[in-house]
């Protein structure tokens, strides 16, 4: 990527210098030789520290002892020194590194530098306070926490890309004072004065590529993240994966604020499908990476609940219906696949379906249920809905608990559920045995992790078809504005209905794994809020989180909230909690989701885009309008 | 489009153009309100016709009740000899078209998708075909975008078919309302306010493009308060004051006329409707807040 033509962004960093009241200046005055110089022998110093012993003992989870090589922790303050190094000998203008930082801005260098203060100054903490005191630290840990902050305040005295919010009303800043809490309101204004701004900055096309390397820069990008993957999931404990986080969030930010990950999006997008069909490989190769069935099971477990989730999308993200009750669908789908698995706890333990007529009768009973909620309840606008599908989501459950041949009919066996669902066969190929292809093993999960992974790309099929088509759109048009949408001539009721439906049946086929997965199927699962994952409380903060509208949003969202949770065991009894915190800064900081919609990223780069056709995308959200033909 | 009259230039040919919309003593009660009394209205196919009056005297309220917004309390409103259900989809189905008074774009779709979305009742294909896509489906899909970019050709918008709605200058954005109307193949389109907040340019261009509509053979009805736009554009005017339908005729006809001078300028006369039930001017303005109320839910 050496040859992409820097004059472009060179030319762009020159005009952004001047234009409105963005501007280029570091927080230190620092000359720029210094300022540099004090950035690379801040990284330089963090490097060497990692292999230096850190600590005395073996007592810090990952043994940080030994001096020689690095590990544990140490590993990422390495790979977040060396990041930073780099990318900042390429934005100094070294030749051959350029290409990190496309559009020549040092925020990138600065966010790198923030992410090995972070995880460096994270574990020598860390060490100080599981150990008891600073006592513990070897001179290693020092060097460590020293480097990481020269870096850091090398980063700060960089040129930075700067965008000032305005100031807010002076009327704001004399109650700051009245009310005695001036320094906060001072903070809170230098904050905004403050503000990073990269995103409007140019880069350099990506697609003047040659189309083989194009192709290779994906294979590569996709494996890299798939080896990432593996890595975070193999961590040992909660200290490293905390780690490992800090450095993979804080370094994607950094790298993306370089344009690395709009070139990327760039790339995808003129090679869509080929991007695509890597992209599913990999997903295959997930279980090939590792030979762990745990992961395995994370990854099935991921994949039902992200599919889930995308259903509830349509709802939610492309229709704008809250849904509290939505767990409910999967529910109904789950205990149809478990009534005719030929279970023995199955009323009609004899019936035992093959799994495409179970799929299809659980996707057929959940829209049947969808359309039964779905036909009184969106008459309904807005908060209303929200309150009525919640109460129907709890009358599931409720009415399941309830079916035990007690207090009611005898169908679903009340609170103990459906149990000893049988494993799943296909083709003659039993997913509750483990195979071996070729050298590797797939065990259960894996099996399941596979089918899962074939229904997901189904939704997601459906997902992007439907949303790019009159349907979808009158969907969009009913979010967006309801009565402007009906003086459209579109029947408002009967289109949601659709809507409603359709999510129901995407759940219930992914009910219908779910219930396979777990072996048995029980009626607590589908409340509205607890501390297991599938319910709606979960799925809702999936789609929001992840990104309203967008494909990979949810399914990302629902790996998220469902993976951390798993590694930081420590956070079990504070899940919700942090559930809270996260949405709250969510929607604080980018409230279009950590995938943004395609429409939001047309509102933030319309002005670059003078020909429809020639704009830079992070399109992966409805290919609205040019894939018609 | 669905409607092909040929052009009729005049009025009085337009009359002969038969009926399209009539509307026969439409009442709208809101409680104890009556925001729109025992009007009549008639619009014949060619034809412009205005709808003016003073803030609060219904006319908004009196759209509504023909697009289906509103259910009107009584009276019956027929398009081409049929009555219309009060349903806005089913209206728009049979032939109507409506912008609005406070511009109501699908703000975060494209501006081709905002005009695609009208199509909406011309086209067919369900969630099964744009699952399986079979070639008839991205037949419709072609024909429909073909459509569309006609539509943005006409009103002037074809180089901003790919930018957000919510992006477009306050005019182009109500040139696109006009647009996503059309894109429904309206025999008649109903126009609140079209010019609302446009300096004299704008204005102008306005009235251009809905002589060029008129001149496709959809015949307009405009509410405006723009005087000097309403009597150059309309072939007839009707006016309302206090839900009640005052005057109608040609251009000279009602701006002669003394009853509308008064009604606009508050002069005090003998004969006028407030006067006559005594119904404080203030009921008619709180009827319509009640209107735009209804209509922001």
């Amino acid at each position: 990527m050496t040859d992409l033509p820097i004059a472009a962004a060179e030319e762009a960093v020159a005009a952004t210098a001047t234009h409105g009241n963005r501007r280029t200046a570091p927080f230190i005055p620092l000359p720029l030789t210094a300022a540099r110089a004090t950035t690379l022998a801040g990284a330089v110093i963090t490097i060497a520290s990692t292999f230096m012993s850190w600590t005395y003992t073996t007592d810090f989870p990952g043994d940080l002892t030994v001096s020689g090589y690095p590990g544990g922790l140490q590993i990422m303050t390495l790979i977040g020194a060396i990041l930073t190094g780099v990318v900042a000998l390429g934005t100094f203008g070294l030749t051959g590194l350029r290409w990190l930082t496309p559009s020549r801005t040092n925020n990138g260098v600065l966010l790198l530098a923030l992410a090995t203060l972070g995880t460096t100054w994270y574990t020598v903490i860390d060490i100080a306070a599981k150990l008891g005191g600073l006592a513990n630290l070897d001179p290693g840990g020092f060097v460590a926490f020293i480097g990481a902050l020269v870096l850091f305040a090398g980063a700060l005295a960089l040129p930075l890309d700067r965008h000032p919010e305005e100031p807010a009303d002076a009327e704001y800043y004399e109650l700051g004072r009245a009310e005695g809490i001036s320094a906060v309101v001072r903070g809170y204004a230098w904050l905004r004065e403050a503000r990073l701004h990269h995103s409007e900055l140019r880069v350099p096309d990506a697609r003047k590529l040659n189309r083989w390397l194009q192709r290779l820069v994906i294979v590569v990008v996709y494996a890299l993240g798939l080896k990432i993957l593996t890595f975070g999931l193999a961590t040992d404990y909660s200290d490293i994966f905390i780690g490992y986080l800090i450095v993979l969030a804080v370094g994607v930010w950094g790298l993306s604020a370089g344009g690395l990950l709009k070139q990327f999006q760039q790339l995808t997008q003129h090679n869509k499908k080929f991007s695509s069909t890597v992209g599913v490989l990999t997903a295959i190769a997930y279980p090939f990476a590792q030979n762990n069935e745990l992961w395995a099971n994370l990854g099935a477990s991921v994949l039902i609940v992200g599919t889930v989730a995308l259903g509830l999308n349509i709802v939610v993200g492309l229709t704008g219906l809250l849904d509290l009750g939505y767990v409910a669908f999967l529910g109904v789908g789950a205990y149809t696949a478990a009534l005719v698995s030929g279970s023995p706890f199955s009323i009609w333990s004899g019936t035992q379906f093959p799994f495409w007529a179970a799929a299809l009768a659980g996707m057929g009973a959940a829209c049947v249920f969808g359309v039964l909620i779905g036909a009184p309840t969106l008459r309904l606008r807005g908060d209303y809905l929200a309150i009525v599908t919640l109460g129907f989501g709890e009358i599931f459950r409720i009415i399941v608990r309830n079916l035990d041949g007690v207090s009611g009919p005898k169908v679903t066996n009340g609170p103990n559920g459906i149990a000893q669902i049988p494993d799943l066969s296909i083709f003659g190929y039993n997913l509750g045995d483990t195979h071996s292809v070729g050298s590797f093993t797939l065990g259960r999960f894996a099996n399941y992790y596979l089918l899962m992974l074939v229904i997901t790309i189904i939704v997601v099929l459906v997902f992007t078809r439907a949303a790019d088509s009159r349907i979808g759109r009158s969907w969009i048009a009913i979010r967006e504005d309801e009565t402007a949408a009906t003086a459209m001539g579109i029947n408002g009721f009967r289109v949601k209905l659709v809507a409603f439906a359709l999510g129901a049946s995407l759940a219930g086929l992914a009910g219908t794994v779910f219930a396979h997965v777990t072996n048995s199927v029980v009626p607590d699962p589908y409340v509205f809020s607890g501390s297991v994952p599938p319910n709606s409380a979960f799925l809702l903060a999936a789609v929001v989180l992840g990104g309203m509208g967008t494909v990979s949003g949810p399914i990302l969202g629902a790996a998220l909230l469902y993976v951390i949770p798993q590694k930081l065991s420590f956070l079990s009894q504070y899940e919700l909690f942090a559930f809270g915190i996260a949405l709250i800064l969510i929607m604080r900081f980018r409230p279009e989701g950590i995938i943004p919609n395609r429409r939001r990223q047309l509102e933030f780069h319309e002005d670059e885009t003078p020909a429809p056709g020639n704009r830079p995308m992070g399109d992966d959200t409805v290919p609205a309008t040019t894939a018609g033909a | 489009m669905t409607t092909t009259i040929p052009q009729q230039p005049t009025p009085a040919d337009a009359a002969a153009g038969g009926t399209l919309l009539q509307a026969r003593g439409v009442i709208m009660r809101f409680g104890g309100l009556t925001a729109v009394r025992n009007v009549d209205l008639t619009v014949n196919s060619g034809e412009i016709v205005g709808l003016i009056g003073p803030n609060g005297a219904g006319k908004t309220t009196f759209f509504n009740c023909l697009t289906g917004l509103y259910v009107p309390t009584e009276g019956t409103v027929s398009y081409r000899g049929t009555v219309l259900p009060p349903k806005p989809h089913l209206v728009t189905k049979a032939g109507i078209a409506r912008t609005f008074q406070n511009i109501r774009l699908f703000a975060n779709m494209t501006v081709l998708e905002n005009v695609l979305v009208g199509r909406h009742t011309r086209t067919r294909e369900g969630l099964f075909s744009a699952i399986v896509r079979g070639p008839g489906f991205h037949k419709a899909e072609r024909a429909s975008r073909e459509r569309a970019m006609e539509l943005l050709a006409f009103t002037g918008l074809a180089d901003k078919a790919e930018h957000l709605a919510r992006n477009l200058p306050y005019g182009e954005q109500r040139k696109l309302e006009i647009a996503r109307a059309l894109a429904s193949e309206p025999g008649l389109l109903l126009l609140d306010e079209p010019t609302a907040g446009m300096n004299p340019q704008e204005t102008r261009a306005t009235e251009e493009l809905v002589f060029a509509i008129r001149d496709q053979g959809i015949a307009v009805l405009v509410i405006e308060h723009d005087m000097r736009f309403i009597f150059n554009l309309c072939d007839r005017v009707a006016v309302l004051v206090q839900g009640e339908k005052l005057v109608e005729g040609t251009s000279e006809v009602v701006q002669n006329d003394e009853r509308v001078i008064a009604a606009y300028l508050g002069e005090p006369f003998e004969g006028a409707p407030a006067d006559e039930d005594g119904t404080p001017a203030a009921t008619a303005d709180d009827a319509s807040t009640t209107s735009e109320q209804e209509n922001d839910r």
